[in-house]
């Protein structure tokens, strides 16, 4: 019982992280039908920020999370002004190569900038105490991390879909997801709605990564691929184009991830390869996911 | 009517020029210093990825980003099968090598097609879930196959030795190996491409239903595409072990970024086109190797500058990038450096434009 | 006086057939036989289901309910590649060529399925018909060129013979894309024609044509039927080729069959005059 409380709460939590970087992915998926290679990598890019607006600027940890925050969104918005805008007519390929060359040159970026050494997210706060601090609940001994990593989340989740559902620019993104060009036509700035919702979806991103290096200290260039890669999978599990999918894929991945590298450890090498084999499995049985529509393509 | 040159001329034509080539290589084996015949040789190895990319990717127009995981099945086959049970022994400390692997022994050659063969085998089983798929999420499948696959290398540690990898690969690629290999690469590339099945094969990129309204079974000549491709992945993922020497299953070397360096060499090569691949290997791998340079320190006008270590990269991303935004065609488009073209080109402008 | 010749052998059966998608019933109860020979219509007005029941004809969807049976063999749920090699052509309501090819690679890429299609083949055997393909390892024989050259230079005469009938050799080394749409639209038939079909369904085949190209349209479609022995079933609008070339009419609106009979009697029917709502009948 002990066990499957801190399996649980720990699921919950990197569930709840990988949502937060899903949604990025799927909003930009939905409008655009592109997959931005990139975002991984601009999470990355947030934790780097965070760390050395922590170090450098001697910020407290609030603020270097936020100076952190700001900065990823202006990251987002710039590589979708300057590498994706231009291809907004060219086929979606094209579009696509351009993604993965945006998310090699952000890495190596950060290898030339940052230094390929890694680095420990430990040094951004002082005082050590919150992060080590651990709660008893129902006999399960679960850091106090865990719980703050869920709460924050959900207060995340919630100013989110107060945003997507009850203000206009929402509205405006909502609408370009399913017809750009009447929304167009309907006197929305098209672009800058784009960028807005490029700006977002790498906030969420950036506040993920850092309460992601909260829990797992160790920064590198290349810390943001395999997160960003099962953040995907878990958009696509969930039903790509939709937010709460995108919540609902993320939360499940991060179960199940936590639950079969703690019930089959013999398995551990391998923990990464289940986020794959969930990708295929649900792309062959149901490809629009759980909670996607279908798409006919009319001929 | 098409100027066209005759079968004849076209014939006597490549076959100059390939002794033409045969005598450079054969100077450059005798004469080049080993780093830059390195390079040399590295370029067909590129050249026999490209293409084989280019095939699945620019002909079939199929976005498979999971190359490098043909490539590693190539290079681990193949020098598993290469190296002597003396060294397999002496290499797997941390679990013994599997029984049946432990004295499988034999020659390059064999070596190589078995390589191809393996990764072949994979594509025809990857193929068939993969390929269902559209072209977004097609990609992202292919990608995680191949991570899939790296992966299993890394843990599968009494077959592949893990995350130590195989060392002390005797270096039988030479000169002759790779360009011989990339010859018979591009030569059946050609001619399949120069067929109905490479007809086929354009249709299906240029228009999947309408394709399949004429009569093609669209996704028998994916997986076609894709398994031929993954052959000479394979093949050249072996000339690549036998060119390193030690292969191991991290993101460097035969990994993700593999993939990408393939890419790159093919959309600037021009996506869709042979002779396209073949350019854009050449130009990466020169590339690649001139911005080794900025990685060590240097001085610039007097003033010295550390070596920054990922600047490659870096500016081959950025390139990239460039390529994509304004010279999305890459050099060759999808044309073919063929003598015909060589021939319009150069001199049907001055006569002033093309014959009727 | 009956419209159909029940001399001809019956060559398309299309059986209760249902198409729907989720909430919207497309084509419903779709009930027609055409036989050998025939130039029948289908007109209606749009979203009628008109173009979705070529679509499952060709199997591009397998239909809900019913079924349909082509040249004595059962069709319903096959492949559309398959479908082809049976000898079902099409052409697209909106032109569907390989943009990036040449007139004659278009032309050429429709006679493959003769050197691919062994399951296709092995449904035409076991129904006691003819097999269409060319025989095997195709494959190998195009990569080695062993025993392929000859098969090749056959099909590009044929291309060729084809691309000069429609009318288009001047342009036969040119990109499908840089083709205006009159030539575009024949290029679909001469593609479609090379895929050796025994019914050819055209989708608004005069779409954007003008009087003049409508007239030579009209004349093609009949000769061709001629030459080729050919079935030809076509969806249109321009009601002066439906009344001028087609023999039968069959008319649809909310996926039904409303009416049916000749030019003539489908002119004179109040059903399907008030639904088309006296619009269409200006222009005839």
């Amino acid at each position: 019982m002990v066990f499957f409380l801190q399996n649980l709460f720990n699921g919950i939590m990197l569930g709840g992280l990988y949502a937060l970087i899903a949604i990025g992915y799927t909003m930009v998926y939905g409008i655009l039908r592109l997959i931005n290679f990139a975002h991984g990598d601009v999470m990355m890019m947030g934790v780097y920020f965070a760390f050395y607006a922590a170090t450098l600027l001697s910020l407290n940890p609030l603020f270097s999370a936020i100076v952190a925050i700001l900065g990823a969104a202006l990251l987002g918005f710039l590589i979708d002004r300057v590498a994706y805008k231009p291809l907004r007519n060219a086929p979606r390929i094209s579009a696509l190569i351009t993604a993965i060359g945006v998310s090699f040159f952000l890495e190596s970026l950060a290898v030339v900038v940052f230094g390929a050494i890694p680095k420990s997210f430990l040094k951004v706060f002082k005082d050590r105490t919150i992060l080590n601090k651990v709660l008893t609940v129902a006999g399960a001994r679960i850091p106090l991390l865990t719980f703050l990593v869920i709460f924050i989340t959900v207060v995340i989740l919630i100013v989110l879909f107060f945003i997507v559902y009850r203000t206009k620019i929402g509205m405006a993104m909502r609408a370009i997801s399913m017809d750009i060009p009447t929304t167009a036509l309907m006197g929305v700035n098209v672009d800058a709605v784009i960028g807005f919702t490029f700006a977002l979806g790498s906030a969420l991103a950036a506040a993920s990564g850092i309460m992601w290096a909260m829990r797992f200290p160790n920064v590198h260039p290349y810390m943001g691929f395999m997160p960003g890669l099962k953040a995907f999978i878990a958009a696509v599990f969930g039903g790509i184009g939709s937010i709460p999918g995108a919540v609902l894929g993320g939360v499940l991945l991060g179960l199940i991830e936590i639950f079969l590298a703690a019930y089959f450890p013999a398995f551990m090498g391998y923990r990464d390869a289940f986020a794959f084999i969930i990708l295929i499995v649900i792309l062959l049985v149901k490809p629009s996911g759980l909670l996607g529509k279908k798409i006919v393509e009319k001929v | 009517m098409e100027k066209k040159l005759s079968a004849r001329t076209n014939f006597i034509l490549t076959v100059v020029f390939l002794i033409f080539v045969a005598l450079l290589l054969y100077l450059a084996d005798r004469y080049m210093d080993s780093y830059k015949l390195r390079v040399v040789r590295l370029i067909a190895i590129y050249g026999i990825m490209a293409v084989s990319l280019n095939l699945i990717n620019g002909i079939t127009g199929i976005f498979s980003l999971g190359h490098a995981g043909f490539i590693l099945i190539g290079a681990y086959t193949a020098s598993l099968l290469t190296l002597s049970p003396e060294q397999k022994a002496m290499s797997f400390i941390i679990e013994p090598i599997v029984p049946w692997l432990a004295n499988a022994h034999t020659d390059f050659f064999t070596a190589t097609v078995a390589g191809g063969v393996l990764a072949a085998v994979f594509a025809f089983f990857i193929g068939w879930p993969v390929l269902r798929l559209s072209g977004d999420y097609l990609a992202i499948a292919s990608l995680g196959f191949a991570e899939v696959i790296r992966i299993i290398a890394l843990n599968a540690i009494s077959i592949t030795n893990g995350p130590l990898g195989l060392k002390g690969i005797p270096e039988y690629s030479n000169i002759w190996w790779c360009y011989g290999w990339l010859f018979v690469t591009v030569l059946f590339m050609a001619s399949l491409v120069n067929s109905s099945y490479g007809r086929a094969l354009k249709a299906i990129r240029e228009d999947r239903i309408a394709a399949e309204a004429m009569g093609i079974n669209v996704f028998k000549h994916q997986l076609l595409s894709f398994v031929i491709g993954a052959f000479f992945a394979g093949v050249s993922g072996s000339l690549y072990a036998h060119w390193l020497t030690t292969i191991d299953p991290r993101t460097t070397t035969l990994g993700p970024m593999l993939t990408f360096y393939v890419l790159i060499m093919i959309v600037l090569g021009g996506l869709g086109s042979i002779s396209g691949s073949l350019i854009g290997a050449a130009l990466f791998a020169i590339l690649f190797e001139w911005l080794r340079d900025l990685e060590e320190p240097f001085t610039f006008f007097g003033i010295h500058v550390p070596g920054i270590k990922g600047m490659r990269i870096l500016v081959i991303s950025a390139i990239f990038i460039l390529v994509m935004i304004f010279w999305q065609r890459g050099i060759m488009g999808r044309e073919e450096l063929t003598w015909n073209n060589l021939y319009r080109w150069l001199f049907a402008r001055r006569k002033g434009g093309e014959e009727k | 006086m009956t419209v159909t010749d029940l001399s001809k052998k019956p060559l398309l059966l299309l059986d209760h057939v249902t198409m729907q998608f989720g909430g919207l019933l497309a084509v419903d109860d779709f009930t027609n036989e055409i036989r050998e020979g025939e130039l029948v219509g289908l007109i209606g007005p749009n979203g009628a289901g008109k173009t979705t029941v070529f679509n499952v004809i060709t199997g591009i969807y397998t239909p809900t309910k019913g079924r349909i049976v082509f040249n004595d063999i059962d069709i319903t749920g096959l492949r559309p590649y398959q479908i082809t090699h049976l000898g079902i052509a099409r052409t697209f309501q909106n032109i569907r060529l390989f943009s990036d090819m040449t007139v004659l690679e278009n032309v050429l890429v429709a006679q493959h399925h003769v050197l691919s299609n062994p399951d296709a083949d092995r449904i035409l055997v076991k129904h006691g018909k003819p097999r269409k393909g060319h025989g095997r390892f195709w494959f190998w024989r195009a990569v080695t060129k062993i025993g392929y050259l000859k098969k090749e230079k056959e099909m590009v005469e044929r291309a060729k013979d084809l691309i000069k009938r429609v009318g288009l050799e001047k342009v036969m080394y040119e990109k499908a894309s840089s083709l205006p749409y009159g030539e575009q639209r024949k290029l679909e038939i001469a593609r479609a024609l090379a895929t050796e079909p025994k019914l050819i369904l055209l989708d608004e085949p005069a779409a954007g044509m003008n009087p003049k190209e409508t007239e030579d349209l009209m004349e093609f479609i009949k000769q061709i039927r001629k030459d080729f022995n050919l079935t030809v079933l076509l969806i249109e609008h321009d009601m002066k080729v439906v009344m001028g070339i087609c023999e039968r009419i069959i008319v649809m609106d909310y996926g039904r069959i409303i009416a049916e009979g000749t030019p003539k009697e489908i002119q004179n029917d109040p059903r399907v005059i008030e639904a088309y709502l006296g619009r269409e009948w200006e222009s005839v």
